[in-house]
């Protein structure tokens, strides 16, 4: 699929890549829990409902990406919605990796932990817990993981300044 | 404001209060390779629990990155695996040049599959022997100090540095390789092989050595993939999933070699996994050099790679290059991409994402020993407490990867 142009926006990317096993999953599932989606640089990127990403993930996960890789965030302030996740999601049997993507609001970044579809994403939950204030629902063991109990604020929110409070 | 998470309340479980003890191991302890602070309960000699303190280590390196120029992170990406720098450097320039769709010559990704395979062998080295010396074989971490001496010489030949190499930049190398470097890299693999021979007659027919790893640390391959695991780890519990063969990046397809597998799950298998993984990367130097191509070791990006240092004196564009790179940096198209590796310990991968300036918006990195981590309590829980040396050993984890 190398060759394949970048796309960007929901109807490119269903109508360049409409065979795609995991666009096609998703739009078996809930065709309405897709949001928008991009493919550059040879990745696919699938932005999905806050609310609905455990069972996105479970449905990607059905469709053979069988292995969690990494999630992580984006601060965008002062831009609204401010917080965006990046979940990346590999298939061994593909050999392909997606990537789910989630835009949360500053006011409430709250979402549901995947954790229950992949217990390798306790940790990294807890690293974006603590690192971007962003809590995850049901999470087993949601507490600091890098910094220090006590610590105030999360470091890698962009009005945090690199050289922290003095 | 964001209400805090709760400290866990080390202590027994409930209704287990007058059996179960709770003890500390770490952070300063010597058979945790860093500073991994683990809390243990225990029932006797059985652990029962396991949490993990990690942080000891957090520099906060993906903040620092948001800070700097593309360029002026490289040398940051090497102190948070310094075990295998060059496959830290390789990810991230990987990941920067697909951002700005650089193309690297041949010869540039030919060194840089050596490189990285050099730095394979190193980190293999180091945790082969300090896991025989957590275990008591303490004679083997001499032997693999001296080969590993021998690579940290080569990197120093190459990039002037022994641990911190910071030799592959993004579009391409540092520097030429010194003239005489693939003659020094193969007289180093000649006698690679029965240096490795020698490591293993002394570890696996010793019965100790076999007691202490045969099956303990146990792991399925379905909780390997439940739990992020990867590299070695992965492979040894019957997944065949190598990077390197089945998504290859810098020119690694067009080279031979084997993956090993085995189904046991155990250290054993970890350790034999790993020991036909360092043959398979002498196979892949041997095939890098014997085909090493002709040709610039820098891709023809002015604005983005330094010029020579010879051109930067002598030519004023080449001057006007330098000078704008170093003060104002380079561009880089708006995107995201994530770029993944098969590093000494498993899965490496970086996550870039670009705003169109010169700073990198956001630098993850993903890095295995921190999802390996978490397989640790799978894989101890239920025996003795003495093998949780042998399984971290096992695992061969860098606490500065988990803590970046």
């Amino acid at each position: 699929m190398s060759e394949t142009n970048p796309l960007f926006g929901k109807a490119a990317v269903l109508e360049g890549l409409p065979d795609h096993p995991a666009v096609k999953a998703i739009l078996a599932w809930n065709a309405e829990a897709l949001l928008d989606a991009k493919f550059d640089f040879d990745e696919l990127t699938l932005t999905i409902v806050p609310e609905q990403i455990r069972a996105a993930a479970a449905t990607v996960q059905a469709a053979g990406y069988n292995f969690f890789e990494d999630v992580t965030a984006v601060d965008w302030f002062p831009a609204s919605p401010r917080f965006q996740l990046s979940y990346h999601i590999l298939s061994f049997g593909m050999k392909e990796r997606i990537r789910l993507r989630v835009l949360l609001e500053e006011a409430s970044p709250v979402i549901d932990s995947i954790t229950p579809v992949w217990s390798g994403a306790n940790y990294y939950e807890r690293e974006v817990f603590d690192l971007f204030g962003i809590r995850f629902e049901e999470h087993p063991n949601l507490r600091r993981i890098m910094m220090p109990e006590e610590w105030q604020g999360h470091p890698l929110r962009k009005d945090y300044p690199v050289e922290g409070y003095r | 404001m964001i209400e805090q998470g709760v400290m866990p309340v080390l202590e027994p479980a409930e209704g287990a209060k007058d059996q179960h003890m709770v003890i500390n191991m770490g952070p300063q302890h010597p058979a945790t390779h860093g500073v991994l602070r683990l809390v243990l309960e225990i029932d006797g000699e059985i652990i029962v629990r396991i949490y993990p303190e990690i942080g000891y280590l957090h520099t906060g390196i993906e903040k620092t990155c948001e800070a700097k120029f593309y360029q002026q992170v490289v040398p940051l990406t090497d102190r948070i695996n310094y075990l295998d720098p060059l496959a830290n450097n390789l990810c991230y320039a990987l990941a920067v040049e697909k951002l700005l769709g650089l193309q690297i010559p041949p010869k540039a990704q030919w060194m840089r599959v050596l490189l990285a395979e050099l730095s394979r062998l190193n980190s293999h080295l180091i945790w082969l022997g300090t896991h025989a010396m957590d275990i008591g074989a303490l004679t083997v971490f001499l032997y693999t100090f001296r080969e590993r001496e021998d690579i940290l010489r080569l990197f120093e030949a190459v990039a002037g540095q022994r641990m911190m190499t910071s030799y592959i930049r993004i579009g391409g190398l540092a520097l030429e390789p010194p003239l005489d470097f693939l003659d020094r890299v193969q007289a180093f693999i000649r006698i690679l092989p029965e240096k490795i021979d020698e490591y293993a007659n002394l570890l696996t027919g010793n019965p100790i050595f076999r007691n202490r790893l045969k099956g303990v640390g146990l792991l399925s391959g379905e909780d390997a993939i439940a739990l992020g695991v990867t590299g070695p780890p992965l492979r040894a519990s019957g997944v065949d999933f190598d990077l390197r063969r089945d998504m290859p990046y810098s020119s690694y397809e067009k080279f031979q070699f084997q993956v090993p597998v085995s189904n046991d799950g155990d250290c054993w298998a970890r350790y034999e996994v790993r020991l036909v993984e360092m043959r398979e990367s002498i196979k892949i130097i041997q095939q890098a050099l014997d085909g090493m191509p002709e040709g610039p070791v820098k891709a023809d990006a002015p604005k983005i790679v330094l010029p020579d240092r010879e051109k930067m004196k002598t030519q004023m564009e080449a001057l006007i290059h330098h000078f704008k790179i170093v003060t104002e940096g380079f561009a880089v198209p708006a995107g995201e991409v994530f770029q993944s590796i098969e590093c000494g310990h498993g899965q490496m991968g970086y996550y870039v994402v670009s705003d169109g300036t010169a700073k990198p918006y956001r630098v993850h990195m993903r890095y295995p020993s921190f999802a390996t981590l978490q397989a640790l309590e799978t894989m101890c829980k239920g025996r003795m407490l003495a093998d949780l040396v042998a399984v971290i050993g096992s695992i061969d984890i860098v606490l500065g990867e988990i803590d970046r």
